[in-house]
């Protein structure tokens, strides 16, 4: 198993988000978390990232047999976890260029593998360029400062691309694209896909869902995963709407 | 430790060395200004928390030392300087060691005819009537107590001038490098630059040592930009961290003339910068960048002053300041319009990045405007990195240390890209790498 979650309690600023999430990934698994607005998905996905103002209170994640709670998020990262960021930040004076090829590096000598020299880096950038149809001025460009939020996830997706990661978590990166930026990030992330590394991705609607086609679908609501399922659990959703999910959830509590 | 009340003895009894060491100089009109100084020094206060410009600045703990000059020419091999030019760059080198000239290690280029780039002792010696024109214009001893001290002990220094409609390709690139050895040395470079009409000219002013030795620098710098000038001036500080560094630059800025200043600083023990620059006519152009990063126990302090004394002139600063450990910092910027001076544009900033919550700033804009029909503005902000740029580095893993300086290089990175000179950049990007990665 490639990410093994149990039973995660997390809060921020007195608050308990996530009240016990389990969840288990396999390697060539796509999985995709659902759920409405505030429910903790962005929450899961940082805890996962390791951001710090988030406190694990309860529970344990098992990630490639190693616990990665106790990673820094650079660690995890270098371990092979890639989050791709809802709200990416703008980096004034940090070109994409220079943020890449500091982090190929560092991930590199961490896995005592050789580090890229100015060739082999740029011909790697050219290439994963191409997958998410980036052009290539944006790589002098300062990190996502002044881009549209399309051109920002696909940034992300380049990077994504770039790094290549084992377990890769996709946080709403579907969200205020245009159907062809959809395409484009969708294609990427496809392309990505291989036998031994994973996917999560995170999403409000159904829409990317006919692109990445999950394994699994899970709902989560309330800090909870209230329901999972398979792809088709994605399209009831769509059909029904959450507050089926939120009538359910209820009924479980009444019953 | 001396008493407030001693060092202007202290440094009276040095005057009567001094002029023993001047021999047959003693007669000049130069000499007459040096009386007049030590004299009127003698009436001035040491300053102190009370003084309003030195409020946040105590600067008691220089008493702590006796500082005197080197009269020896004390000698230095090439390769000690070599350490501090600019890799790839033609240029015209001036330096001085312990504030003398020292001939062997200058180079001087091709340079265009009537064009003077020299120390200041030599054009003195020769009598150079620009010199004798500008010298002390600027740099007025009046309530300065630092600058009269260098009126007092003028000897040296670095003497720039370029005539009408010159333009001096290659930068001037001035050491000045201090060894202090057994004797805690104070070495005060007196510098004059004088851009004649239409003239370009290009000036870095670099004060530098190579081991963490106590002595006290005291700089005096007067730039003219004559109608249509172009000047550009960079100032890198790096000398010892126990070192003292109280400078003053004045510029005069005719007609239309651009003058552009990047303070690039590593401070010292402490380090006190004053600069003020002056439009006496219509259309000048005034850039101030500053930069500067300090730690432990430093202090450094910026007084700035914008004297739009004229209509249609433009100035623009922005200093950003890096603080660690328990440094602090002073920025106080004043921009003065006066009433004459409309269509003026002034903008004024100050960012700072606080790496410790030891590290303290204050910073102080002042805006003085008199005239109704002008565009000003000014803005301070105090902060840490950001931490969710810093998070997302790290996300991508990037280390804490690398993510630090990246984020360190980003915020200095306006600054250093208004640096027109490629091999000045990347010395300084060196400067920033080595302080901040490694
Ligand atoms: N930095 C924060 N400080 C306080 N509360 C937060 C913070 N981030 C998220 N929350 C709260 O956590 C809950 C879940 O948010 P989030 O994980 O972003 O949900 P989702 O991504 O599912 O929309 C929300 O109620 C939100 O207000
Ligand atoms: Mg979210």
């Amino acid at each position: 198993m490639l990410l093994e979650i149990k039973n995660l309690h997390a809060r921020i600023a007195g608050n308990e988000i996530l009240k016990g999430i389990n969840l288990k990934v396999n390697a060539g698994e796509v999985h995709a978390i659902m759920g409405p607005n505030g429910s903790g998905k962005s929450t899961l996905a940082s805890v996962l990232a390791g951001r710090e103002e988030f406190e694990v209170t309860q529970g344990e994640i098992i990630y490639n047999d190693k616990n990665l709670l106790e990673l820094s998020p650079e660690d995890r990262a270098r371990e092979g976890v890639f989050l791709a960021f809802q709200y990416p930040v703008e980096i004034p004076g940090v070109s994409n260029t220079n943020l890449l090829k500091t982090a190929v590096n560092e991930i590199r000598k961490y896995r005592g593998e050789q580090e890229l020299d100015a060739m082999e880096f740029l011909t790697l950038l050219r290439e994963k360029s191409k997958l998410v149809e980036l052009d290539q001025k944006f790589l002098s460009r300062s990190v996502n400062e002044g881009f549209s939020g399309g051109e920002k996830k696909r940034n992300e997706i380049f990077q994504m691309a770039v790094l290549n990661p084992t377990l890769a978590v996709l946080d709403e990166t579907d969200s205020g694209l245009d159907i062809d930026a959809l395409r484009i990030v969708a294609n990427g992330v496809n392309k990505l896909k291989r036998k031994d590394n994973a996917t999560i991705v995170v999403t409000h609607y159904q829409r990317l869902l006919n692109y990445i086609v999950p394994d699994f679908v899970h709902v989560l609501y309330q800090g909870k995963i209230a329901k999972s399922g398979g792809k088709e659990l994605a399209l009831e959703l769509e059909e029904k709407g959450y507050d089926w999910i939120k009538n359910g959830k209820a009924e479980v509590v009444n019953a | 430790m001396k008493e407030i009340k001693d060092i202007n003895q202290y440094f009276i009894k040095q005057f009567d060395e001094f002029e023993e060491s001047l021999n047959g100089e003693k007669t000049s009109e130069l000499h007459q200004l040096r009386k007049n100084a030590i004299n009127y020094f003698e009436k001035l206060n040491f300053p102190t928390l009370k003084d309003e410009e030195w409020r946040y600045t105590d600067i008691t703990s220089l008493l702590n030392h006796n500082f005197s000059s080197d009269y020896n020419k004390t000698k230095v091999s090439p390769k000690v300087i070599s350490k501090f030019l600019f890799d790839k760059l033609e240029h015209s080198l001036l330096v001085f060691v312990n504030g003398s000239y020292s001939a062997e290690l200058s180079k001087l280029i091709d340079i265009p005819k009537g064009v003077r780039v020299e120390s200041i002792a030599e054009a003195l010696k020769n009598n150079n009537s620009i010199v004798k024109k500008h010298l002390g214009s600027y740099a007025k001893n009046e309530n300065f107590f630092f600058t009269t001290l260098s009126s007092a002990f003028i000897k040296d220094g670095a003497f720039v001038y370029v005539p009408d409609g010159i333009v001096v390709e290659d930068p001037i690139h001035i050491i000045f490098y201090t060894k202090a050895k057994d004797k805690k040395v104070l070495t005060q470079p007196r510098n004059l630059f004088v851009a004649g009409k239409n003239s370009q000219v290009t000036i870095i002013e670099h004060y530098v040592s190579d081991d963490e030795q106590v002595y006290f620098t005291n700089a005096v710098t007067e730039i003219v930009a004559d109608e249509g000038a172009v000047v550009d001036h960079t100032k890198l500080q790096e000398e010892s961290s126990k070192a003292f560094h109280i400078a003053r630059m004045e510029v005069d800025q005719e007609r239309s003339s651009n003058f552009a200043s990047h303070l690039i600083s590593l401070g010292a023990e402490i380090s006190r910068n004053d600069f003020n620059a002056r439009f006496n006519d219509e259309g000048g152009e005034c850039m101030l960048n500053g930069l500067f990063m300090i730690n432990n126990e430093q202090l450094f302090d910026a007084h700035t002053m914008i004297d739009h004394a004229k209509p249609y002139c433009n100035s623009y600063e922005h200093y950003k300041g890096i603080l660690q450990d328990k440094a602090r910092g002073v920025f106080n910027g004043k921009v003065m319009v006066r009433q004459d001076a409309q269509k003026t544009n002034a903008f004024q900033e100050n960012n700072t990045i606080l790496l410790s919550d030891e590290a303290i700033m204050n910073t102080k804009p002042q805006l003085e405007i008199f005239a109704d029909d002008v565009k000003c503005s000014h803005g301070a902000t105090i902060g840490k990195l950001n931490d969710e740029a810093k998070f997302y580095l790290k996300s991508r893993g990037i280390g804490e240390e690398s993510a630090t300086a990246i984020l360190i290089h980003a915020f200095a990175s306006d600054v250093i890209t208004s640096i027109k000179i490629p091999a000045l950049r990347d010395y300084l990007e060196e400067i920033i790498t080595k302080r901040f990665n490694q």
